[in-house]
């Protein structure tokens, strides 16, 4: 197989860094949408290497970023009965509810369980018959048909305590109300590439077209982020605003259809809310009729109400791309990993935890590369 | 959303009517759902996902992309000078 | 009505009540902790010291400077590729006295049991210790034993002191270390952490990784003989990035490490990848660190690699000026990422 480590030729990504150096004239701002991508830059460092024109700002790519503080809560409170196993992704354990968090919660008896896949939860299910079992199905589309599988799973073989908590979101909605924005200053996208393995491209040359950027769906490795920018610098020094994939050897237009299917199966189309943006139409899945019965929310009851998030944390507008994270004033000072404001700053794929680890606080990295570049100093 | 590596084929079974797969990623294995990738073969690739394999990946797409990076900035590649 | 239970390891066969498990009387004091005790601990790890059956070991008068070091080991599970928490608990208290450059001598050892713990997983603990320690000549001359009620696993957890003695002229520590220095690595990160991992609930995996777990005091003193070392640190919990960075705190000096210069056995690097682990904060159990003046790094690299646990022994950086008191890595694409102590548990991503 053509080896990862073909990806991560560091005399590629720099053919591919004289490239963009020769072509670019004028700034470009360029969002990219998934906290995978968002911490693969910051790890490799990708963002010190390009020229000083370009800005990447960093959207609302991290599902547990963007899960709003009454879905928090609600798991936390469900993981606090003594009759249940809740089970999540490891990245949800220190993310602040408004009271508490799940490590806290496991600390003081609940029982609290990280897996790597929903179908583990299923195990544990089919293991523990007389305990209730509670999945935390987060995610973009990349997730979803894992949560469908479990879901589908589950009914298939009568499981009588299983049941997913879910918050699960969708990206071209989100992508749409950012772009709707008046102010905002993105003008080309860097579309997830694993969303895009699920879900094909289908929804994008819309948005392309409507919001005129360029969306350039791109992967994960340091040669595949630098060639998505590449493109998307590309079209937007010629003036076209196109959907254009750099990622085929693991996306196609139509992207997996057998995903979609169970997806649509179990899942429906609903509106849902955006921690720190607010309700965005149609932009999530919610568990369909037919699958009420392993919806957590509707089989437990609620009893906690849930407090106004604190508001020091700025992570909305960290999400929108309208704020550095290192901008923010609380960075670094009151909101670190171990004493965090809000979700950006403790969940792996954060944008606030990736600038805290990279170390944007120590001003560290090299300069930008100088090199005889004449930026125009027309307006966009 | 987005954490997912590629991994090998190297067999196939069954787990509660769901059709598994073994993957190689490296050395180290693990069992993989195929429900979305019924007719990924053994030995190709796929991107797995939280223990599902979502895309499989394609060789002759990643060396196409690999052979054009490697012209770029080449004589053979007018559009950039 | 008591049966007898032959247990692979015990002296003789135990009369107990028919029950092969630690129960809350092993810990009471009375005949059960006595049956424990003089049946299965003290012949596996049988010295002179120990048949005296004092409270308290009285010990040989011990030449050159003390070095004493205490430690606890609460590993789940107990067994995993590569060893059990008895050859980490013996392993990891050669390995904290060796860091100083003492020659570790003696040993004690508390055992806290759960109850339900099967005596046979106690037997193979404690003969894992027994080897380790003969291994390197370290006795186990003292300890106690408690059993506490159960919680979701019948465990073990075991708290150990180490006693040795540095010989004259070894003297390792961070004020000692000045710019220019080198970071020696004696071999690949992360096995151990991911490991122990891949037994977890959730995160099943089969692989050839498996625990680094070894005692390092024969590697640090032929190291020693052969170079002047400023500083040695073994990167456990935390990995190397909590070590270099206690290190670069204590030193008031920068560190800088290359991207490309850390081993990382391929199946490792995987699996971290797929949980979003960074390799350079999973615990090591069989790997040191080495600050040395960049002049002797050759032969203190030489000399590592001439030992088998330091065949893949090489130089991954650097102390500078810059930055003091922080680790910042230099990728393979040129640019810098900050290495900051890590948050603390492994947290596995997935997305």
């Amino acid at each position: 197989m053509t080896s990862r480590t073909a990806f991560r030729n560091p005399a590629l990504a720099e053919s591919i860094l004289r490239d963009i150096r020769r072509m670019i004239r004028r700034p470009w701002t360029l969002m990219e949408v998934c906290g995978g991508q968002t911490h693969a830059l910051i790890r490799h460092g990708l963002d010190q290497l390009l020229p000083a024109p370009i800005e990447i700002v960093h959207g609302p790519g991290c599902p547990v970023c963007v899960t709003p503080v009454g879905t928090i809560d609600r798991a936390l409170a469900l993981a606090a009965r003594s009759d249940v196993i809740f089970c999540t992704f490891g990245d949800m354990l220190r993310v602040p509810g408004s009271r508490t968090d799940l490590q806290r919660i496991k600390a003081l008896g609940g029982d609290v369980r990280i897996l790597y896949s929903p179908l583990d939860a299923l195990k544990i299910a089919r293991a523990n018959p007389s305990r209730e079992v509670i999945f935390f199905g987060i995610g973009f589309e990349t997730t979803a048909p894992a949560h469908a599988m479990a879901i589908h799973q589950a009914s298939r073989e009568s499981l009588a305590n299983f049941s997913m908590l879910t918050s699960l979101v969708r990206v071209p909605p989100a992508l749409k109300a950012l772009l709707a924005e008046g102010d905002q200053r993105v003008q080309a996208i860097l579309a997830a590439g694993h969303v895009c393995s699920v879900m094909g491209t289908e929804e994008y040359p819309a948005i392309a077209e409507q919001f005129r950027v360029p969306i350039v769906v791109t992967g994960f490795e340091p040669v595949d982020l630098l060639e998505g920018i590449r493109l998307a610098v590309r079209q937007r020094e010629a003036g076209i605003f196109q959907v254009e994939n750099a990622y085929g050897r693991a996306v196609t237009a139509e992207g997996n259809r057998e995903a979609q299917a169970r997806i649509f199966e179990v899942f429906e189309e609903a509106d849902r809310e955006w921690r720190g943006i607010g309700v965005i139409p149609n932009s999530g899945f919610r568990i369909r009729e037919r699958y009420r019965g392993y919806d957590a929310d509707a089989r437990f009851a609620h009893d906690i109400v849930a407090m106004p998030a604190t508001t020091a944390c700025r992570s909305g507008e960290v999400l929108r791309g309208r704020l550095k994270p290192d901008e923010c004033e609380a960075f670094g000072s009151i909101c670190t990993p171990q004493t965090p404001l809000g979700a950006t700053m403790v969940s792996g794929e954060g944008a606030c935890a990736a600038y805290f680890h990279a170390g944007k606080l120590l001003k560290l990295g090299t300069p930008h590369q100088a090199n005889a570049i004449h930026v125009s100093n027309a307006s966009h | 959303m987005c954490l997912a590596v590629p991994g090998r084929l190297i067999g196939r079974f069954e787990s509660h009517g769901l059709q598994m797969g073994q993957f190689d990623f490296a050395g180290a294995t693990r069992e993989v759902c195929l429900e979305y990738l019924p007719d990924l073969e053994i030995g190709e690739y796929a991107v797995v996902h939280v223990g599902f394999a979502i895309s499989k990946l394609d060789e002759a797409s990643a060396r196409q992309t690999l052979e054009e990076l490697a012209q770029l900035g080449t004589a053979s590649n007018p559009e950039h000078d | 009505m008591s049966q007898t239970h032959h247990i692979d390891g015990w002296s003789c066969p135990v009369p107990l009540q028919d029950f092969p498990h630690i129960v809350m009387g092993h810990g009471g004091g009375g005949k059960l902790s006595a049956d424990l005790f003089e049946h299965l601990i003290r012949p596996a790890f049988d010295n002179s010291i120990l048949r005296e059956r004092t409270d308290a070991a009285i010990l040989p008068e011990i030449s050159g400077r003390l070095a004493m070091s205490a430690d606890s080991f609460v590993v789940r599970p107990l067994f995993f590729p590569g060893g059990s928490i008895g050859d980490l608990a013996v392993n990891g208290t050669i390995n904290d006295l060796a860091m100083m450059g003492a020659i570790p001598k003696y040993l004690s050892v508390s055992f806290i049991l759960e109850e339900g713990l099967p005596l046979a997983s106690l037997a193979r603990i404690v003969r894992d210790m027994a080897q380790t320690a003969r291994k390197h000549n370290v006795s186990i001359v003292t300890g106690d034993t408690k059993v506490v009620e159960r919680s979701r696993e019948s465990g073990c957890l075991i708290q150990t002191t180490g006693l040795g003695s540095i010989p004259d002229g070894v003297d390792l520590s961070a004020k000692r270390i000045e710019e220019g220095d080198v970071v020696l690595l004696s071999g690949s990160i992360a096995d151990h952490g991911i490991a122990i991992l891949g037994q977890r609930e959730g995160f099943q995996f089969e692989s050839d990784i498996a625990s680094d777990t070894a005692a390092l005091s024969d590697l640090v003193h032929l190291l020693l003989k052969a170079a002047p070392v400023r500083m040695l640190r073994d990167p456990t919990r935390g990995g190397v990035a909590a070590s270099l960075n206690e290190i670069s705190v204590a030193c008031g000096r920068g560190i800088e490490i290359r991207e490309s210069d850390i081993r990382v056995k391929p199946a490792v690097r995987h699996v971290c990848e797929m949980l979003g682990l960074d390799p350079l904060t999973v615990a090591n159990e069989g790997k040191l660190l080495a600050i040395v003046p960049a002049a002797h790094a050759g032969r203190a690299l030489e000399t590592l690699r001439s030992h088998p646990l330091g065949r893949e022994a090489g130089c991954i950086g650097s102390v500078v000026a810059a930055h003091p008191g922080h680790v910042v890595e230099r990728t393979v694409f040129g640019s810098t990422r900050l290495i900051s102590l890590p948050a603390g548990d492994l947290l596995p991503r997935i997305c």
